[in-house]
């Protein structure tokens, strides 16, 4: 077993990013330690790093007062350094007796030992609690027992310290409830596991102490019971907002896009979407928080055309939308600018002024006779780039040669140049450099200057709170409450997130605001 | 071709490096193909030289030869183009032979019945049936995708089947040659079309016939469909990436199905084509590989051998054509097995096709240099399609 793991003064560098920066962290033995943070914070590079993944550019592991070099994973389990990952590493035709014993060798040489594995698998499940059978298939596996799986996998190459990447993301409910039971058990035992989640309940629920990191720092460690979600949040997001901008006025416009008690599904036919209604008016930016998967996607999609609503309706411009196409919501004045923008908002394979007219390529403005006017989609491009100051030496090139924050210029530029009455506008920032991220958000708030109704998703709080004028915050497809510019603050909102209502967050932030002024 | 090294290479010899890339590789592989030949050849007791001369002479020797090679290249041609559509457009269409066949069968149907017809008018109406019907027969896998989410592959391969045998049961039965059963023969095949429906030799005597010409033809206005029209545009998006082309309003599955549709109907007008230009009637003796010469099959490798450009398939039609008139000269004069030639062209096509994805990768690499910063490595040269040169 181990006693105590340690990372000291831990520096990671990525080009362009200071990834962690002098983390401080340790974890003990029959211990549940909690490590928050925003996207980006630097929880996963800290993580990498101690499961050998990567290697720390400066500062040092110790495994019960031991130096410990990790060049790979191997080493990492060797120590007894577990990990599961958030996308679980199974191979479905395979039986969880298999799968446990993949990579492993046997213990009769040649011949398979899935017997001894099978028992061993059992013994394993009873002790803690992880009901799963060796001998079923991992395709006919519910996604919480395939979580099993992987900690079983883990506990067989006996790992006394679980890392567990965001593990309730994928988990209803009532399994969310058994899996802390199984953690319970392990922690009684004196494995020690490390918790990686950005939600607030839970960490407060489950943990001993907490670490939070942002912007790759420390950003302080504490014993659980000291501390509350209020608290998490604030040292989360951090007291200083360096994005703060005040918005220029706009005359409120009409009511542009208006949700009306949506409600959808997901594609595998769990509620998404339970009774949303919002309005977002032209010239006012509407940030929409929420940790992921709780309908945003769904709610974007809903309004591009993308996604079915069961019930419930949305109108464009006034106009409803039920049943329109993609093209006819776009002629009815809709921007979009998608959150998957590799995947969905760009065609690699084109070139720049090709991807700016993907949208319209049948434009009577690029066409004549049916043929391309291939000087006018070029100028068209030129012209593009130069209004959104995209980097690149002509519009001609393949925009995958562009980096990320110049290909989400040209995303941008596209839906941009149409002067959408509408825009939504998903994590349009996410994995961006400071520099085009500034740029992207002025020409967000651009378009609102110019009359648009903006609808903002983004799970980086500080960027809702710098640019909307309202924040929406949404929970297991609710809209927990809307709140204005001046109410908005990060624990306000981090509480919504985690499910409270406007009212008890209103509640809970004033009762320990307070508090918070005074320490 | 030499490596860059550390030094950075200058643009221009970049530059020069890229446009010849796609045309110098395969014809280096080939020559690579033609040496691991050689070294079959004379394990078999042949003078790989004058067996590869003997090749040559028959594929390009004479006048005659030269004929022959371009009536072989004229079929796969017309399914390579239509291959090309298909596969730009995200959809793996093994159909080929399949609607080769419905065309040829539609042709006939209208070459035999409305013989009232006035000379061209029959042929321009046989023509256009054979590529309707075509399209139609691609377009039941279309609209079996669309709607219904059937793969494809599997879709048109089991159309081929149906087609095949529609044929076999046509010319053996309803559409058997009237004589053939006078005779008590029993041939299958149909009567000989009415000379008002032949396709216009070009260079008699030879059996060259305007077929060739209306393939390539059709291979610069499919060129011009998918690199000059929103419709291609379309086509081309949803082949690379329907995630985004669906977010830019675009339907994926009607793409799908036109591609898949106008990809048959390329094959089936290159098999009104075969039956109008070359044998004047439809037959099947018992097999209908004896009539396509599995052309719905070589077009394939012709489509992506000419790196699935429609100009591209020009000359790869011609070089598969010249290899299989030449493999059956091959046998004749130098007496070597016509498996070994058989074998002698897929090795050929094995190692060009491999060259191409080797010539894919160097391509994304010589690409950045104009990049400015690479944040994401781009995907691995896994699809043939995806940095050909768009000429």
């Amino acid at each position: 077993m181990i006693d105590t793991v340690e990372m000291r003064g831990i520096v990671k560098r990525f080009p362009g990013v200071l990834a962690n920066d002098h983390v401080d962290f340790d974890v003990r033995s029959g211990e549940i330690h909690g490590l928050l943070g925003e996207n980006g914070a630097g929880k996963s590079t800290l993580m990498n790093l101690l499961y050998g993944l990567d290697r720390p550019d400066e500062g040092e592991i110790v495994l019960d007062g031991r130096p410990l070099t990790l060049t790979s994973p191997q080493d990492a389990i060797r120590a007894g350094i577990g990990m599961v990952h958030q996308h679980f590493m199974l191979v479905s035709p395979m039986t969880v007796a298999q799968n446990v014993a993949l990579g492993l060798p046997s213990s009769r040489g040649l011949r398979t030992d899935l017997d001894v594995v099978t028992a061993r698998v059992n013994e394993l499940a009873k002790t803690y609690g992880l009901d799963v059978d060796p001998a079923r298939f991992v395709s006919d596996l519910s996604v919480g027992e395939q979580q099993r799986v992987e900690i079983i996998k883990a506990l067989y190459r006996e790992a006394s310290l679980l890392i567990l990447d965001e593990p309730t993301a994928v988990l209803t409910p009532q399994e969310v409830d058994e899996f802390f039971g199984f953690l319970n058990e392990m922690r009684l035992d004196g494995h020690s596991i490390i918790f990686i989640s950005h939600k607030l309940a839970e960490v407060i629920a489950l943990t001993d102490r907490v670490t939070v990191l942002r912007d790759g720092r420390n950003a302080g460690t504490v014993d659980t019971r000291d501390t509350d979600k209020a608290d998490l949040a604030r040292r989360m997001v951090g007291r200083e907002f360096s994005l703060t901008r005040s918005l220029p006025r706009v005359d409120a416009g009409p009511p542009l896009l208006e949700i009306e008690d949506a409600h959808a599904v997901t594609a595998r036919g769990t509620p998404a979407l339970r009774g949303v209604s919002l309005t977002v008016n032209g010239g006012e930016i509407v940030g929409l928080a929420g940790v992921s998967g709780n309908g945003q996607v769904q709610l974007a999609q809903a309004i591009a055309g993308l996604h079915s609503l069961t019930s419930g309706h949305i109108r464009i411009s006034g106009a409803a939308t039920e049943g329109r196409s993609v093209r006819k919501l776009m002629d009815q004045g809709l921007g979009y600018v998608p959150e998957e923008r590799n995947r969905d908002g760009m065609i690699k394979e084109f070139s720049i002024a090709e991807n700016l007219i993907l949208r319209d390529p049948a434009n009577p403005e690029f066409v004549r006779r049916g043929l391309f006017r291939f000087g006018r989609i070029d100028e068209h491009g030129a012209h593009l780039i130069e209004r959104f100051a995209v980097k690149t030496p002509s519009a001609s090139v393949p925009i995958s040669s562009l980096s990320g924050g110049n290909a989400q210029k040209v995303i941008l530029a596209r839906e941009l140049d149409r002067d959408p009455s509408v825009l939504v506008v998903a994590q349009p920032t996410r994995g961006l450099d400071i520099g085009a991220s500034e740029f992207i958000r002025d020409q967000i708030v651009a378009a609102r200057s110019r009359g648009t109704a903006v609808l903002l998703l983004s799970e980086d709080l500080e960027e809702l709170l710098a640019l909307s004028d309202r924040v929406a915050t949404i929970f297991d497809g609710r809209l927990m409450g809307i709140v204005d510019r001046e109410e908005a603050d990060p624990s306000l909102l981090g509480l919504m997130m985690a499910g409270e209502t406007l009212e008890q967050a209103r509640a809970h932030t004033t009762a320990t605001g307070s508090a918070g002024v005074e320490s | 071709m030499t490596a860059p090294g550390r030094k950075l290479p200058s643009h221009r010899w970049v530059k020069v490096q890229r446009r010849a890339l796609p045309v110098v590789t395969p014809l280096f592989a080939a020559l690579i193909g033609l040496l691991i030949g050689a070294i079959m050849l004379a394990a078999v007791g042949a003078n790989p030289l004058s067996a590869y001369a003997a090749l040559v002479e028959g594929a390009v020797g004479s006048q005659n030869s030269i004929a022959d090679t371009l009536v072989k290249a004229t079929p796969l041609l017309f399914v390579a183009v239509g291959i090309c559509i298909a596969f730009r457009g995200g959809v793996i269409n093994i159909g080929g032979e399949g609607q080769f066949i419905t065309g040829a069968i539609a042709a006939t149907l209208v070459a035999l019945y409305l013989d009232g017809l006035p000379g061209p008018a029959i042929m321009v109406v046989a023509a256009i049936a054979g590529g309707l019907a075509g399209g139609f027969w691609g377009g039941i896998a279309g609209v079996l995708k669309a709607r219904l989410g059937v793969n494809e592959i599997l879709s048109t391969v089991m159309l081929n089947v149906i087609a095949a045998l529609l044929m076999n049961y046509l010319v053996a039965g309803p559409l058997i040659d009237p004589r053939q059963i006078e005779a008590g023969t029993r041939i299958p095949e149909t009567a000989r079309f009415p000379r008002s429906a032949d396709l216009p030799r070009l260079l008699e005597p030879t059996r060259l016939h305007l077929g060739i010409i209306i393939a390539i033809a059709a291979a610069v206005v499919v060129w011009v469909l998918l690199w000059r029209t929103p419709f291609g545009f379309r086509i081309r998006a949803v082949g690379f990436n329907p995630a985004a082309s669906l977010y830019a309003g675009m339907s994926v599955g009607r793409s799908a199905m036109m591609a898949l549709a106008m990809s048959g109907m390329l094959a089936g007008l290159g098999g009104a084509i075969q039956v109008l230009g070359l044998d004047h009637r439809l037959y099947s003796e018992g097999n209908a590989a004896a009539f396509t010469g599995l052309a719905g099959f070589n077009g394939i490798v012709v489509a992506l051998f000419g790196g699935l450009h429609p100009l591209g398939a020009i000359p790869a039609s011609m070089l598969f054509g010249g290899l299989v008139v030449g493999a059956n000269a091959l046998q004749r004069t130098a007496q070597v097995p016509s498996s070994i030639a058989v074998t002698l062209s897929g090795i050929v096509v094995l190692v060009v096709v491999m060259s191409q994805f080797w010539a894919n990768r160097r391509q994304h690499q010589l690409a950045l240099p104009d990049a400015l910063e690479l944040e994401e490595p781009g995907p691995p040269a896994g699809q043939m399609a995806e940095s050909h040169p768009q000429l």
